[in-house]
């Protein structure tokens, strides 16, 4: 014990000594740039990291082995050696005709998952036909009012053999029952499909704002999902507890983590209110990051969230299960980092984060495209954006061996920050009284647009550089961009009147009168709904049945 | 007697609730001693105007990230000129591809600024164009 003090008593002088006697002198020779080093999160960053940073690093309990608690080195004891991440480009525009060839498209090229993104009237519960739709339809997303879109959606494509992701939040029940209908009528059985519908509502509150109901019947209808999926739909992860949008709002990488982990925390305690056991849903919870431009911080992040949900489930949920333990996540390379100035530049940007993300253990990982400060990518752009992934998934080597990064002082010491300031954020909201309670003192939403404000102004300052934006400008050429015309919308509106003419109307009105019964009895309203989209009931009628009985959320306006 | 203050009005049409730009915009031309008001999420070309000219504003910033500007933008424009408000000076913001940009100018829109802009850039262009 002596023997050890007194080395590690040399070794920190030895420090000292070098960074009086080398460092300060260089510096004051060389003049630095910077007065400060900072991570974009305006976290300070020390010239070097040694030992001495790493003095109660204990490698069993902080790190344990790939696929031991607590998984900080990774879920799977193989990973990647034995099965990449899965290369999942987020994708959807006009109708569905035209999304189902951009499917085909990708997948012939070596992509391995499906992605869903659906139009704003989708992701908001209202058909093509409402005024609120004006101007939207195809836009941003795919078009999506009816099981006839979704079916024509997923024509010629297995759904055995491919999981699917859909990126939708307050209706994704109905969403989701539309995609187990069109399974059934390929023949495949509910209990074999695999995906994530994204569910996550709180991080809607928090910062996407899209949301339609009140956050309790929000919760509630989630809930209902996790029963249902664990009981008929075993394979579905049946929520995506996302940062990536808290992140886009302009959170810091810590918010980011500390948020959306404290917000998954929130969906147990609902589940567990239900009278869900634990480890009969946990399994299926899933993850989704963001993967921003600061490196080291990025792969701390990663590294340090699936830590802090293996303690959690482990130490406060008590889990049993392995599985319960392990956190799941999708990454995607941010999209707010992408430049309008000299677009090109943006291919580096993501190719450094997706870099980070598969550093970090991702599962899978969408990238973004160069042009998408301009609009919806084109074919090129996203092509560019998959061959990234799969540069750095056959050329670069990193996939060799699992964590590389593990043992840096550097990124061991950012991960063990992470850990302790999340617990604090954490410690913050329980006392506040959970995480519903936070967003309705505006607690997480304030912290974010104090932290986006606060990075334009270091932007301005100079103080954080963003190349051909404040630095290195010049003039560039616009660049080709994928346009969406109003065709779109027309041949949308013919098939749902369409639709809504050949359908058996009077099926359509019984079905969702029984879904309002089910809502107003507070039974579970997944078979309901089921029994709703497979009538071709549109999902704005499906959506407005549940106003009727819910009521519809107003965000306080504030800024 | 203090110099009138700026009034802006910054309003978000469309279905998207992507909120970050137009809430650093708020705080920017607040902290540079404007009086700005913020609509929130989702207001029509009519809910917009009607606030424009009940506040009477000097300028309407309009965000919008949802690709919907080429619809949603001559409809505002039009209702500015029915309203016969067309002193009120409009710029707008958000994903906005080039080509898109001398369409959105033909129409009225007195400046379109793209993703990179420094909110310094905004103010000044308002402080410029604002007659006093």
């Amino acid at each position: 014990m002596k023997k050890s003090e007194d080395s590690k008593k040399a070794f920190k002088s030895l420090y000292q000594h070098w960074k009086s006697e080398r460092y300060s002198p260089s510096l004051r020779k060389l003049s630095l740039e910077k007065k400060e080093f900072s991570t974009i999160s305006g976290k300070i960053i020390k010239e070097l990291y040694t030992p001495l940073d790493l003095d109660e690093f204990n490698y069993l309990k902080e790190l344990g082995f790939p696929g031991e608690y607590p998984f900080t080195r990774g879920i799977h004891p193989t990973m990647y050696r034995s099965q990449l991440w899965t290369m999942r480009q987020f994708s959807g525009f006009g109708t569905a005709e035209d999304t189902n060839t951009r499917y085909k498209y990708l997948l012939s090229h070596g992509q391995t998952g499906l992605s869903v993104a659906f139009h704003l009237p989708t992701l908001m519960g209202v058909d093509s036909d409402n005024p609120l739709a004006y101007g939207e339809i195809g836009k941003c997303g795919v078009a999506v009012d009816s099981l006839a879109d979704m079916e024509i959606l997923f024509q010629g494509i297995p759904l055995d053999k491919i999981t699917t992701s859909m990126t939708i939040n307050p209706p994704a029940a109905v969403l989701w029952a539309m995609y187990i209908a069109v399974a059934e009528k390929q023949g495949i059985s509910p209990k074999v499909i695999s995906g994530t519908i994204q569910n996550d509502i709180l991080k809607e509150y928090i910062a996407q704002k899209t949301f339609i109901f009140p956050p309790r019947h929000s919760m509630k209808l989630i809930v209902d999902t996790f029963e249902y999926g664990a009981k008929e739909v075993p394979r579905w992860n049946t929520i995506s507890i996302s940062g990536y949008h808290i992140r886009e709002a302009g959170s810091t990488a810590l918010q980011e983590l500390a948020f959306t982990l404290r917000d998954g925390i929130e969906y147990i305690e609902w589940a567990i209110e239900r009278g869900l056991k634990v480890d009969d849903f946990a399994p299926r919870l899933s993850f989704f990051f963001n993967a921003h431009n600061d490196f080291f911080e990025e792969v701390a992040k990663f590294r340090a969230a699936r830590k802090i949900w293996a303690e959690v489930m482990r130490e406060r949920f008590m889990a049993k299960n392995p599985r319960s333990w392990w956190l799941r996540f999708h990454t995607q390379t941010s999209g707010v980092s992408l430049m309008a100035q000299q677009p090109y530049n943006n291919v580096i940007r993501v190719a450094l984060q997706a870099l980070a993300a598969v550093l970090g253990g991702t599962q899978s990982l969408h990238t973004n495209s160069l042009d998408e400060t301009y609009g919806l990518p084109s074919e090129e752009a996203v092509t560019i954006a998959l061959r990234s992934q799969q540069i750095i998934a056959h050329e670069s080597g990193v996939v060799n061996t699992i964590d590389p990064l593990a043992g840096s002082y550097l990124v061991e010491k950012l991960t063990e920050e992470m850990v302790k300031e999340a617990k604090n954020y954490f410690k913050k909201i329980d006392e506040m009284g959970g995480m519903l309670k936070a967003i309705e003192l505006g607690f997480p939403q304030k912290e974010i647009s104090d932290s986006a404000y606060a990075y334009q102004k270091a932007v301005e300052k100079k103080e954080k550089i963003i190349v051909g934006v404040n630095a290195f400008q010049m003039e560039h050429e616009p660049i080709p961009v994928l346009h969406i015309d109003e065709t779109v919308a027309r041949q949308q509106l013919a098939r749902l009147k369409e639709v809504k003419k050949t359908r058996n109307n009077f099926q359509v009105k019984s079905s969702l009168r029984d879904l309002k019964k089910a809502a107003g009895d507070e039974k579970n309203l997944m078979p309901s709904i089921l029994k709703c989209v497979k009538t071709y009931a549109t999902l704005g009628e499906i959506i407005d049945s549940l106003k009727e009985i819910y009521g519809e959320y107003q965000e306080p306006v504030t800024y | 007697m203090a110099e009138k203050k700026i009034r802006v009005l910054i309003a978000k049409p469309g279905l998207d609730g992507h909120d970050r730009g137009a809430k650093v915009i708020c705080r920017a031309l607040r902290d540079a001693g404007m009086e700005v008001i913020y609509t929130g999420l989702r207001r029509t070309a009519e809910e917009i105007i009607n606030a424009a000219i009940q506040e009477d504003v000097d300028v309407v910033g309009l965000s919008i990230l949802s690709g919907a500007h080429n619809v949603i933008f001559p409809k505002i424009m039009n209702l500015l000129k029915e309203k016969g408000a067309e002193d009120i000076l409009v710029l707008a913001g958000g994903i906005i591809p080039d080509k898109d940009i001398s369409k959105m100018k033909k129409i009225g829109i007195a400046e379109i600024f793209l993703p990179g802009s420094s909110t310094q850039e905004i103010i000044e262009w308002i402080e410029k164009h604002v007659e006093k």
